[in-house]
């Protein structure tokens, strides 16, 4: 297990990779996400005004 | 041909049918997602001369063909809002600018990450990495030009624009590596009838490209279809949906 | 296809064609600035002006290296098949640096003709097999496809 997350010394590069894209890739999602319960928020008001 | 844009590209029509496309490719990006890593990590032995390090591919490469084919998927509809004028190919060029400097990005940091310890540089200035570098800023281009009018619609026309003209670029990079003397090594799978990569590494690098281009048409789906909503609110369907969906 | 659109598509063709031809006519002026280091054979044909700065790439010839007594410095046959010249750095090498390995230095040539390097930077090639693979093919005697540089302007 310890050999695992050691790659071979490169754990530095390897796991600060894997790290960053894991984060950019759920940010995207989480962003999307929000926009979308923001626009229909806003889409309600709307409607409710009329 | 005509007819297929304008129908698909019908706001409502886009709305109602990219529903179904956006659940199953998130599933599949998933699994793939899964599968992939599982390969990647546990399946694929190490590299005779990189060791450990060269794990980083399986994110490094599909990140940089994603840099270019979410380009050339944002210049295609760049043409398409400019000719044809369709509001959904307008969206999409903004929603897949952001998604694209993403990509670009996370191709850049991780070949940095994976430069220093096997180059022993984080960066230089060779064709390969300046020309994505170029691209990145393309991206960010897109991206404030499509955000910089008042009308929106002003700005997807001249966003499409700088869109289509760097399409330049992507050539530029694809060759990068064979036309001029780079630090950069040449491309690993560039004819598939011979990769210069053992079958066991291939699986996973393959596997992986296939689950961020999911990944990348999911998310393009769920951002463009919030979009459209957006810019649609006064219409009568887009009503209906917020009541149903409420 | 209404004439506005056609004019516009028109417009979008133009467009590419044209922005393509500038882009590539200017790459290729300035193509000799474009290539990231130069081979051993372009040294001798003096493509390279004495005592200039430039980055020189090749293969590390397999038996070439010396490591002085001082310990850091290392001396070694750099070719590209065609030609080949001495190489001199002090310092650390990337951990890919090996006999038969591409690099790429940074330096000048001095009065003796040896290359003095201040940077040296590994370059991988495209291939990646498991060790128990490449030792196989080592022992069957295939030649083993190490990357030679490309170095040749068409």
């Amino acid at each position: 297990m310890k050999e695992f997350f050691d790659m071979g010394g490169y754990a530095f590069f390897v796991w600060w990779s894997y790290g960053i894209v894991t984060f950019v890739m759920v940010a995207n999602v989480i962003v999307a996400k929000m926009k979308r319960k923001r626009i229909f928020k806003q889409l309600q008001e709307l409607s409710e005004e009329s | 041909m005509m007819q297929f844009i304008h129908k698909y590209g019908s706001p409502k029509y886009f709305y109602q049918w990219s529903y179904g496309w956006q659940r199953w490719l998130t599933v599949i990006t998933v699994l793939l997602l899964g599968f992939g890593l599982y390969q990647g990590f546990f399946v694929a032995p190490p590299d005779y001369q990189q060791g450990e390090s060269y794990r980083i591919i399986f994110i490094h490469v599909p990140a940089a063909w994603m840099s270019m084919f979410v380009y050339m998927v944002m210049a295609v509809s760049g043409i398409v809002a400019l000719v044809w004028r369709i509001k959904v190919a307008e969206i999409v060029i903004g929603e897949s600018a952001v998604i694209g400097a993403s990509f670009t990005a996370l191709a850049l940091i991780t070949g940095m990450l994976w430069g220093k310890p096997m180059w022993g540089t984080y960066w230089v200035w060779d064709a390969r990495l300046t020309s994505e570098l170029v691209l990145l800023f393309l991206y960010f281009g897109v991206i404030a030009l499509h955000g910089a009018f008042e009308d929106p619609r002003t700005g997807a026309k001249a966003a499409a624009i700088l869109a289509i003209v760097g399409i330049i670029n992507i050539p530029i990079i694809k060759y990068s590596v064979e036309w001029w003397s780079t630090l950069h090594q040449p491309a690993t799978v560039a004819k598939f009838d011979k990769p210069s990569m053992h079958i066991s590494m291939l699986i996973p690098l393959l596997v992986m490209a296939l689950a961020f281009k999911t990944y990348f048409m999911a998310l393009l789906f769920a951002r463009t279809r919030t979009e459209v909503l957006a810019r649609e609110k006064n219409a009568s369907w887009v009503k209906e949906v917020v009541e149903q969906e409420s | 296809m209404t004439p506005k659109r056609k004019q516009r598509l028109i417009f979008v063709m133009v467009l590419i064609v044209g922005f393509g031809a500038a882009i590539g006519l200017a790459l290729f002026a300035f193509q000799k600035n474009l290539l990231y280091f130069y081979s051993p054979s372009q040294i001798a044909e003096s493509e390279v002006e004495a005592g200039q700065m430039f980055r020189l790439g090749g293969l590390v010839v397999e038996g070439s290296v010396v490591r002085q007594s001082d310990g850091i410095t290392t001396e070694f046959d750099l070719t590209d098949t065609a030609g080949s010249i001495k190489v001199s750095y002090t310092g650390l090498l990337p951990d890919l640096f090996r006999e038969g390995q591409g690099i790429v230095a940074q330096g000048k040539i001095n009065q003796q003709g040896v290359f003095v390097a201040q940077e040296v930077l590994a370059k991988h090639d495209e291939n990646y097999m498991p060790p128990e693979v490449a030792e196989a093919l080592k022992a069957t005697g295939a030649k083993h496809p190490a990357s030679i540089p490309k170095t040749t302007i068409n």
